[in-house]
């Protein structure tokens, strides 16, 4: 209970702090240490009756303490900040509105590293601790702690205000926040591996964040996409992986498994922004993965609506890997043969030449055309590329299983 | 005490998981996470990691002004290493042991496959008084 509500109210506070200070990197350990006494003090204490404005003065006095501590020559004008900030009790739906972008948009800047900007986002967005966000990513804490303090040297420096952009710029940094809660969602998708017991769901924490995001920025196409895409994905998780974490293809799912709440909910947002003329590469895609979802079977998806989405994706965003993904849409579509054709003129394309998943599309096309050596070939390549074990072994006993089933 | 596993595996190719069945790879799998498990609830498993495959591996050394000149691995040649278990042990046998277990996960036809596993130990911090 606790937890959530603290979770809630993180982006909320730590925006007001930093705006009313100016001092996102203090800010940020201060509404930490505020998130701390609350997790120790409330359960017992009972919670507060304005839970944003107890938090805002706890982060403020621990702020006015370290610079206290750091200079008393300073003293004065964090005198006058501490009154500014006792004042904040009563909530403004506004300017939380525009704090909570604000620190989005200010974790997803162009000065920091990917990693950097997902862990500094679950950390000041979504309200994680250091040590909750390392057990996620199955990484010591100080490595974590490291991407979070350099993510925020590197904002300290960039010497940006915490403001929100403008004109094209305000549109550059949205896609920037989209891509980082994409990240984030991938890595707990694809990391799930159901005997990993984990206490936080990285996807879950993705979704999360992006309703709130949704919330804040209702009519936009693209991050209604983003979370229609996130939404019809984990629709499968469940079905995805098997009881000792090994993977199962699409075609092999217990649809019965998906969840049909995300499903709908999924469809009627991407269905939303494609009627609304917001046509961006997350709307496709999640109109991709809506008809998958809404397929009693492997055999009974409609590829041809699947081909002809990839086209409008590949004119939006033409590269390797849309393309890859393409070949499989004209080989159900067209017969194996002309997908195949298509990914021979992958083959020259460096970023993706040696990627295993080219060639666990070519192994799959090739079984499809009745080549069953050039597919147990291309399975073997493909498990000896990839560095997840899980997937590994599911290219593995492909190879194994056309060895073994001769026809 | 703590000791690292090392297990090698055959050059790749001959006679190794290449030819095996799928009920093979299966229970080589099952073997492997259920010794894991066992490792883990008992509290000797520090850490298990398996590697990806050589293939993509290189051999790095520092050239004149500390560039990375890249070799390639070439796994046809030698025994490569394909995983580590790091285990907190009370005697070196139960470290030998642990290695017998896992050198014994079942290959082709359900046999113990043997793999040479090395056992190594690992070097503890400086004595008390000398710190």
């Amino acid at each position: 209970m606790t937890e959530d509500l603290l979770r809630e109210l993180t982006p909320k506070v730590l925006g007001s702090v930093a705006r009313r200070s100016g001092d996102f990197h203090a800010a940020e350990d201060a509404v930490q240490e505020a998130l701390l006494a609350a997790t120790a003090q409330w359960p017992t204490g009972g919670i507060p009756e304005n839970p944003r404005a107890w938090l805002i003065r706890v982060a403020s006095l621990r702020m006015i303490d370290h610079q206290r501590s750091d200079s008393a020559r300073r003293e004065r004008e964090t005198r006058a900040l501490h009154f500014g900030y006792l004042s904040a009790s009563e909530s403004d739906e506004n300017a939380d509105r525009d704090d909570s972008l604000s620190l989005l948009f200010m974790c997803a800047h162009p000065a920091l590293s990917a990693p950097s900007a997902i862990a500094l986002t679950l950390r000041a967005v979504g309200g994680l601790t250091t040590v909750q966000i390392a057990n996620a990513f199955l990484v010591p804490e100080a490595t974590i702690a490291q991407r979070v303090s350099r993510a925020k040297q590197s904002i300290k420096e960039s010497s940006s205000p915490f403001q929100l952009p403008r004109g094209e710029e305000w549109n550059a940094r949205l896609r920037s926040v989209l891509h980082v809660l994409y990240l984030i969602f991938n890595e707990g998708y694809v990391t799930s591996t159901g005997s990993q017991l984990q206490v936080l769901q990285l996807s879950d924490e993705a979704i999360r964040l992006t309703r709130m995001l949704a919330l804040l920025l209702p009519k936009n196409g693209d991050v209604m996409g983003l979370l229609a895409l996130m939404l019809l994905n984990n629709a499968r998780r469940r079905a995805r992986t098997g009881r000792d974490g090994e993977l199962i293809p699409l075609s092999k799912q217990d649809r019965g498994l998906w969840v049909k709440a995300e499903i709908s909910e999924g469809v009627a947002l991407v269905s939303g922004a494609l009627s609304s003329g917001s046509i961006g590469e997350y709307q496709i895609q999640a109109a991709i993965a809506a008809v998958h979802d809404e397929a009693a079977s492997i055999e009974e998806t409609d590829w041809k609506q699947i081909l002809a989405l990839y086209d409008i994706l590949k004119r939006i965003s033409d590269n390797p890997m849309v393309n890859l993904n393409r070949a499989v849409a004209v080989a159900m579509v067209h017969g194996a043969a002309a997908g195949l054709d298509l990914l021979d003129e992958l083959n020259s394309q460096p970023q993706i030449a040696r990627y295993h998943r080219l060639e666990a599309v070519r192994a799959h096309l090739l079984e499809m055309s009745g080549d069953r050596a050039g597919a147990i070939r291309c399975f073997r390549l493909a498990s000896e590329r990839t560095g997840n074990a899980a997937e590994r072994t599911y290219l593995r006993m492909r190879a194994a299983e056309i060895a073994a089933n001769p026809t | 005490m703590k000791y690292i596993l090392m297990m090698n595996t055959m050059k790749a190719g001959s006679g190794g998981f290449d030819s095996w069945s799928p009920q093979e790879i299966k229970a080589h799998i099952a073997f492997m996470i259920d010794l894991n498990k066992g490792l883990s609830a008992s509290g000797v498993l520090v850490g298990a990691e398996g590697l990806a495959f050589p293939s993509e591996a290189k051999v790095v050394r520092a050239g004149k002004n500390g560039e990375p000149i890249t070799d390639g691995v070439f796994p046809e040649s030698k025994e490569f290493l394909a995983g580590f278990w790091f285990v907190e042990v009370e005697t070196p046998e139960e470290a030998y042991a642990i290695a017998a277990r896992a050198s014994a996960a079942p290959g082709a036809g359900g046999k113990p496959l043997n793999m040479p596993i090395e056992v190594r130990q690992v070097m503890s911090g400086p004595p008390e008084e000398f710190v």
